[in-house]
């Protein structure tokens, strides 16, 4: 699904990724975790083509993703900040990213599945950060793309919000589809990942199941794995 | 691209400061016509002030447009179009709703007032072609520089040099070499110098156009002497045309490469 070659970024002297080499095959939910600052946002943005990397090469769906932008309508990205054109009503924002994609009417049952109805006709500029969390949710889902890139995806939802967004991304994998994740709350990765991926300045420090992680770390609880990771690395 | 084009027109269409311009230009030409009942006298008063205006207002617009859409313009990144079609379009955005609020802005008043009957209709539209031209230049270079200044600040206040640069120093700066240097043939520096900024040649290209020997200056003398009335309009369009294609390029090139 998605292939990384030793993929190397800095920014000025500041070495993000040195020489990440990732698979990720079809299907299944995989975390990407590590402290912050670690390359995550980064190596998502390469993913993406939104960061250019300085050396190394990405495969979308067994195509080199350099100098394309149509491979970007496999995927679908759910961004870190939800910032939105501020003068913007909510239904205009939805109507104008379906224009410059793709028809879709799955808005309508995402729309209804987040509860954003009464906040249609509203700008965006005037809405709470939850509830742009919702829109940008939304503005996610209503394409049916085989990958789905979630970056930070519960940032600012209440609890029933969270448990909607956890329905949506089971539902989701039903389907086949692959889905990436970066979170720091650790009850939800461990809740709803099928396997981790841990960066560790810059390159990958760990790859597997959950299970095989609490082995390594010899800990029975995955946030203490976690937790023993970072002080036997940074101690 | 198109589909960003009509985005960002619309979006600038909505916005106050379209009206603003708009308004301005249509309050400036009306009062000229007034105070000055002649056609060519008021085209010349509204040479000498859109060639400062119109670069400062595309500068400072541009640069705006830039900083204030980059959340929006990072959501378009991760869509399936190509960077150079977010960036071209968003530029051809704002360029054509400023050339937009300046043609009818100009306009209306000169049409209501008889343009047409009169024989100034060619100086005028050569007034409104260079204003225009002055409208993507001055949009494609705030472009330019935004970005390649993450930082705000450093930006407009990069942008603001610029426009004072070409509108004002550089002025000063050629007279003085012409002063210093007097003894010395400067037919061709005084040539290159004029080519060189695009605001320098707007006017030589007007003040050709209007045939008033006493505005020219000793560059506007130069140039009529070297390439005569009509050779020197063809190239200083030439010229005119090559300062909006290196910047547009240079949109291209730069975003590209850039990391969001």
């Amino acid at each position: 699904m998605v292939s990384i070659q030793n993929l190397h970024k800095k920014f000025g002297k500041n070495n993000v990724l040195s020489g990440v080499n990732l698979d990720i095959k079809e299907g299944g939910i995989f975390a990407v975790l590590g402290p912050n600052g670690s390359g995550k946002t980064t190596l998502i943005k390469s993913v993406l083509g939104m960061v250019i990397p300085d050396k190394g090469t990405i495969s979308v769906l067994g195509k080199s993703i350099k100098n394309s932008s149509n491979y970007r309508n496999k995927i679908d990205y759910l961004p870190q900040i939800a910032n939105f054109p501020s003068n913007l009503k909510v239904k205009e924002l939805i109507k104008m990213i379906k224009d410059l994609r793709s028809f879709t009417n799955h808005d309508d049952d995402l729309i209804t599945h987040f509860k954003l109805e009464p906040f249609l006709d509203k700008k965006l500029g005037n809405l709470s950060g939850g509830t742009k969390q919702k829109v940008n949710l939304v503005l996610t889902f209503m394409f049916d793309s085989p990958l789905i890139i979630l970056d930070e995806p519960t940032s600012g939802l209440d609890p029933i919000s969270l448990l909607r967004l956890k329905d949506l991304i089971q539902s989701e994998k039903a389907k086949g589809k692959t889905i990436l994740i970066t979170s720091h709350i650790m009850s939800f990765v461990e809740e709803i990942s099928d396997e981790i991926v841990f960066l560790l300045e810059g390159q990958i420090y760990f790859k597997g199941t959950i299970n095989e992680l609490k082995t390594k770390t010899g800990q029975s609880d995955f946030e203490h794995a976690i937790a023993s990771i970072l002080t036997n690395n940074h101690a | 691209m198109l589909k960003i084009l009509k985005y960002s027109f619309y979006d600038l269409m909505r916005s106050r400061w379209s009206y603003v311009y708009f308004a301005f230009y249509l309050l400036l030409s009306v009062v000229l016509l007034f105070l000055n009942s002649d056609l060519s006298k008021a085209v010349i008063t509204l040479m000498n002030v859109i060639i400062v205006l119109v670069p400062l207002i595309g500068t400072i617009f541009g640069v705006m447009y830039y900083y204030n859409s980059k959340e929006f313009t990072e959501l378009l990144l991760a869509q399936p179009l190509k960077r150079s079609s977010i960036f071209l379009g968003q530029y051809l955005g704002v360029a054509l709703s400023l050339s937009m609020s300046l043609v009818l802005g100009l306009g209306l008043p000169f049409i209501f007032y008889g343009l047409f009957r009169s024989n100034a209709i060619w100086d005028f539209s050569l007034l409104i072609i260079t204003g225009t031209f002055l409208t993507f230049i001055f949009t494609a270079l705030a472009f330019n520089i935004a970005l390649s200044n993450e930082n705000k600040i450093k930006g407009f206040g990069f942008a603001i040099l610029v426009w004072l640069f070409l509108a004002i120093i550089y002025d000063g700066l050629f007279l003085m070499s012409l002063i210093i240097f007097e003894d010395y043939p400067l037919d061709k520096l005084s040539l290159i110098g004029t080519m060189l900024n695009p605001i320098d040649l707007s006017r030589t290209l007007i003040l050709l156009k209007l045939d008033i020997s006493a505005l020219l200056g000793y560059t506007g003398a130069v140039f009529k002497q070297f390439f005569g009335t009509n050779f020197g309009l063809i190239v200083s369009f030439i010229m005119l045309v090559l300062w909006v294609i290196f910047p547009v390029y240079r949109i291209v090139y730069k975003s590209k490469r850039k990391d969001f």
